[in-house]
């Protein structure tokens, strides 16, 4: 035979084997394999360097009357490749539903659809003006129609406003056509009652609106007090602000005879819609009483979050406030086809407009997309699956953690630190450990009802082997916070690309903004 | 002489003659954990008892600050723009926020002692 | 159903789990009568039914790339390049929440700080938040901080402002004691204008909110009018609607504007039929804590390594609740990804080429029209976009052109909807996208048009 020497090795070297791999030495670069420290484009790049090619202005006699821009900005360009690298090297560093398990409570982290990606990015979608004459756009007229009316079958609702641009804004949009229809009626209502578990923007959108929060009381077993409420009605209450199921996971089971309760007082019922993927194709909000309500398409439809958006609001109105919604609207235009109402003269009674053009056409594009691929049957089976998969992973935890209230959940679980106690872990500790583990926290601290609150959201898109998997990894770590290995806590997350930031510093010495280096600093190097 | 006194929302004032200094407690700072801004008034703006007079932020809230008594500011102390973090070191003594002109000491009835404090934080 | 992970056998098992035989159960707190309620919709359908219904609807609509296309207003047509594109789609930023937890969203805080750098060092602010909605959000978020700010109630629109955002100011106001003065528009004279709004500035005057270039493609002096509301202590609220003009003119805040917010759409985000589009908003240092929004700011970790927080965080309606500063929770982070890619790739280099490209073609068209019987150009100054009186209606005449397959522009009355003496003017915006070919064609369409 003849033997070739020249081979690469394939075995593990003993050396390599065992130990620890967070210890030993620290690489020169900085870099972790796969995982890169990445300066900023004001490092990196350079004021020269451009990565597109565009034709040359050459000289011409200008326009801009002395105003033009002639000191350097300090503006740095990459290369194309630089760019590609920089921002795929940043993503590798964030966690995304494409990654994993979400279980953030009240923020509905379901899987984003390719489909939709790709519809939103039809030229004919994509390339139009908001400002091109109605009858070039009867196609995004039509999509806004279409949308707009699977909003109100699946919510039972007269009529909607599909302009704001995110949930804080659908809010204000409802709290406005309340207070516009006050006014309409000569009325002076002024006291809008918001349980004390409401998601913040509740009472930040009551104030914004004119109106004065009070809270209301909520029974031992996480949901308002009936009896209290009917206490506290009376000529002044404009509004009540529920969000159902509300923000502890549990469906308001008196929600008909608080509406109804309401509306004898004279107020109008405001549903917040964050939780309405529990609900979807299964429960219609109008048959339960309510006047209004804002849909998070980021969150129940599915378009994607962004990072912390775009958002999209759509707000669903009853009869009675129906008048009052902002322009622009679509309708039926004489002569077929469809037009946009855009104006407020005519003495018509809309409140006003909530932004410069038609709302977020991107996210109603997917949106849309996504209902329709769910259709009626498969909508309901969302909600069910949603409904489901938290009862599932509740009675999965149950025995590891504490659940603030015994009732059946509905598309989210409320649990708190009362199993943490004397184990000198904390919420914060405990869900910075899961980071390790490889799953994104849940909610936590919110709502203020509970104490250390957790609240899991594992939506309808997780496989019963991803929830598995979690509630492992939750019991897991209950485990050994209840035997003492503070250690996995304290200084989690260990395995993620930073460890923990100080926050405090952060905003105590705010630095918001790349200050390139001071020259003598460069020279002291 | 000067004298000590609390409201139920934390602060104290300390009192000598018609000037009273003004800050929050040593509970309250505690619960706020790490204060990292304090928004502090204009001297000589006059504060009626219960007005928002000043911000103090924490990583985890911002609340306001009433003034304890009806006057006018004649002193804001400028270190905390840039050493919020006094309020935490040294809540009842060099943290202190604003002094006041007191127009009327009667201001002063509804207002605890030292004694009547603890007991209202030892819950 | 494609996107949902159970088989009918998991769901038995796991109701089974749960010690209930059927789904129903776990909804026993929903009253009887509201449960299960028949819907009037179709049900499922694949992805190829989906999509070839949607491409039908995309069909229908005559898209910015495949005529002549003059439409600006506050939505441009500027080329995005394909890298752009391919960042957003990238799912961990796609997929991302909000970065709460800054241990694994390094990406996105890395590049909302980068943002902010690149807005404020556009804007010519100190700092700039992390994004909000669209540049007419922005500017009523502006008289709301102007307002925290002075504790004064009175806010003036100049007449140039965009219709619609000052419509939005006004919505946004209509149930506070804020009371806002609107100018009356000069079309053809920004002199004119800028006096007006001198003149209004008083001691009750919280803020003026100036557009430059304004809705009528003017450049106003905004440094002048800075003066005069700072003599006042009052604020000057800049509002810049096309930010790639910040390539060749002077940035709002170095002429002595207070705060500064804009439409950012312009760069990295295509026109999506007005949405969703990218408010940039930035003002003075001394400010930041009455600045609405998120904001990224630099912070150390636990071994002394750089990263990225959200910060400042104490102002959100998450934590102040009634005392937030504004019931905005998100931005428009994706836009705002999109956005800072684009000006990565652009660079200085690359942003004032595309700012003179524009403004050379604007000149070009403005010679050409200047020489069609019954067009009026009414701009001595502008950057990519002017005004022209047309010898007739101009919704008539955008009509006609439609007819021709042109999208000739914006008639003024489309923005200033409540006006019956802008029938008249007409908005032509042109980009780097237009050809000296789609030009000929306007002006050729225009005048038979006109004829």
């Amino acid at each position: 035979m003849t033997m070739n020497r020249q081979g690469r090795p394939t075995g593990v070297p003993e050396a390599a084997t065992g130990g620890d791999t967070a210890a030993g030495p620290a690489t020169f670069t900085g870099h972790k394999a796969l995982e890169r420290d990445e300066g900023l484009i004001f490092e990196i790049g350079s004021p020269a360097v451009t990565g597109v090619d565009l034709e040359d202005p050459g000289d011409f006699e200008t326009a801009l009357g002395g105003f033009e821009r002639t000191e350097p900005m300090g503006l740095t360009g990459l290369s194309e490749p630089h760019v590609v690298r920089h921002y795929t090297r940043l993503s590798q560093k964030n966690y995304g539903i494409d990654t994993g398990l979400f279980p953030l409570g009240s923020c509905t982290m379901k899987h984003n659809p390719r489909l939709n990606e790709k519809i939103a990015r039809l030229p004919g979608f994509a390339d139009i003006h908001p400002m091109q004459p109605e009858r070039t756009v009867q196609g995004a007229l039509e999509v806004i129609d279409t949308l707009a009316d699977w909003l109100c079958k699946l919510t039972n609702m007269a009529a909607i406003a599909m302009s704001p641009k995110a949930g804080a804004h659908g809010e204000l949009c409802g709290m406005m056509a309340i207070r516009a229809a006050l006014e309409h009626r000569g009325e002076q209502r002024r006291t809008v009652l918001v349980p004390e578990s409401a998601h913040g923007t509740n009472p930040a959108t009551a104030v914004f609106c004119g109106f004065q929060v009070k809270t209301l009381a909520s029974t031992e077993d996480g949901r308002v007090d009936v009896a209290a409420l009917k206490a506290q009605l009376g000529p002044d209450v404009a509004a009540i602000m529920l969000t159902n199921p509300n923000t502890c996971g549990l469906f308001e089971k008196d929600i008909q005879e608080i509406a109804a309760a309401v509306h004898e007082a004279g107020g109008y019922f405001y549903c917040d819609g964050a939780n309405f993927n529990a609900l979807i194709g299964k429960v219609r909000p109008g048959d339960l009483g309510i006047d209004a309500m804002h849909f998070n398409l980021h969150k129940t439809c599915s378009t994607p979050h962004g990072g912390g958006g775009p958002g999209s609001g759509p707000t669903v109105l009853s009869e009675a406030l129906a008048p009052f919604a902002p322009v622009p609207w679509v309708e039926k235009a004489v002569g077929g086809g469809l037009r946009l109402k855009a104006t407020v003269r005519d003495g018509n009674t809309a409140f006003g407009r909530m932004t410069a053009f038609h709302g977020q056409m991107g996210m109603f594009t997917r949106a849309l997309a996504y209902l329709m691929s769910h259709g009626r049957d498969g909508l309901r089976l969302v909600a069910e699956d949603a409904v489901l998969n938290a009862n599932y992973v509740a009675a999965g935890l149950d025995k590891a953690m504490t659940r603030t209230y015994k009732a059946r959940p509905m598309h989210e679980v409320l649990f708190d630190d009362r199993f943490l106690k004397g184990t000198g872990v904390d919420t914060l500790g405990f869900a910075k450990a899961l980071i390790d583990e490889g799953f994104h926290p849940m909610t936590m601290y919110f709502p203020l009802v509970a104490s250390g609150a957790m609240l899991i959201e594992p939506t309808e898109t997780e496989s019963r082997r991803s929830l598995d998997e979690f509630v492992f990894a939750m019991t897991k770590l209950a485990e050994a916070a209840k035997a003492g290995e503070t250690e996995r806590f304290d200084q989690a997350p260990r395995f993620a690309p930073l460890k923990r930031l100080d926050e405090t510093a952060a905003a105590r010495k705010p630095v918001l903004r790349y200050e390139p280096p001071a020259p003598y600093a460069q020279a002291a190097e | 002489m000067t004298e000590i006194y609390f409201s139920k929302d934390h602060e104290w004032i300390k009192v000598d003659g018609d000037e009273g200094t003004v800050g929050i407690t040593t509970h309250a700072q505690e619960q706020l954990g790490d204060v990292v801004f304090v928004e502090l008034p204009e001297v000589d703006a006059e504060f009626a008892k219960g007005d928002e007079v000043a911000v103090v932020e924490s990583v985890k809230a911002a609340s306001e600050i009433y003034a304890p008594v009806s006057g006018t500011i004649i002193a804001v102390n400028e270190v905390l723009g840039e050493e919020p973090g006094k309020v935490n070191a040294s809540p009842e003594d060099d943290g202190w926020f604003f002094k006041i002109k007191i127009n009327d000491k009667g201001d002063l009835s509804d207002l605890m002692g030292e004694d009547a404090y603890k007991d209202l934080t030892s819950d | 159903m494609r996107y949902l992970p159970h088989t009918q056998e998991d769901r038995r098992e796991m109701l089974a789990a749960l010690g209930v035989d059927h789904v129903d159960a776990l909804f026993e707190d929903v009253p009887a009568n509201a449960l299960n309620a028949d819907i009037d919709l179709p049900d499922h359908q694949s992805e190829m039914q989906v999509e070839r219904a949607m491409a039908r609807l995309a069909a229908k609509n005559v898209d910015a790339g495949s005529v002549p296309f003059f439409c600006g207003a506050g939505a441009y047509r500027h080329h995005v390049p394909a890298t752009v594109d391919y960042v957003i789609q990238r799912g961990e930023f796609l997929t991302a929440y909000t970065p709460y937890q800054p241990e694994i969203s390094q990406g996105t805080l890395q590049y909302l700080f980068e943002f902010q750098t690149q807005v404020a060092t556009l804007l010519g602010t100190e700092v700039a938040n992390a994004s909000m909605w669209d540049g007419s959000t922005a500017t009523a978020e502006a008289v709301l901080m102007a307002r925290r700010i002075t504790r004064r109630k009175k806010a003036v629109m100049a007449g140039g402002l965009h219709g619609h955002y000052a419509d939005v100011v006004g919505t946004v106001t209509r149930f506070t004691d804020d009371a806002v003065t609107y100018l009356e528009p000069e079309p053809a004279d920004p002199d004119a204008e800028t006096q007006a709004i001198i003149d209004q500035i008083d001691d009750e005057t919280s803020c003026v909110v100036v557009q430059s270039p304004n809705m009528f493609g003017h450049l106003l002096d905004l440094k002048r009018i800075a003066e005069a509301a700072h003599a006042k202590k009052a604020l000057l609220i800049a509002v810049v609607t096309e930010v790639v003009s910040l390539g060749a003119i002077t940035p709002p805040g170095d002429q002595g504007a207070d705060i500064v917010v804009a439409e950012g759409q312009s760069l990295g985000n295509g026109l999506n039929f007005g949405g969703p589009y990218l408010g940039l908003f930035g003002t003075r240092q001394k400010y930041v804590r009455q600045m609405p929004g998120r904001v990224a700011g630099e912070a150390r970790d636990a071994d002394g390594r750089r990263g990225f927080v959200l910060t400042l965080s104490t102002r959100e309606q998450h934590i102040r609740r009634e005392k937030a500063t504004s019931n905005i929770c998100t931005n428009s982070g994706l836009c705002a990804l999109a956005f800072t890619t684009h000006l990565s790739l652009l660079g200085e280099v690359g942003l004032r080429k595309l700012a003179m490209l524009n403004h050379r073609k604007a000149v070009e068209l403005r010679d050409l029209l200047a020489g069609v019987p019954g067009v009026e150009v009414l701009n001595e100054t502008f950057f990519n976009e002017f005004t022209l009186r047309l010898r007739r209606d101009a919704a008539y005449i955008v009509e006609a052109l439609v007819e021709r397959d042109v999208l000739g522009g914006v008639p003024v009355s489309r923005l200033l909807t409540k006006r019956d003496d802008v029938d008249e003017l007409l908005l032509v915006a042109v980009t780097e996208t237009v050809t000296r070919d789609d030009m000929e064609t306007l002006a050729r369409e225009l005048r038979e048009a006109l004829a």
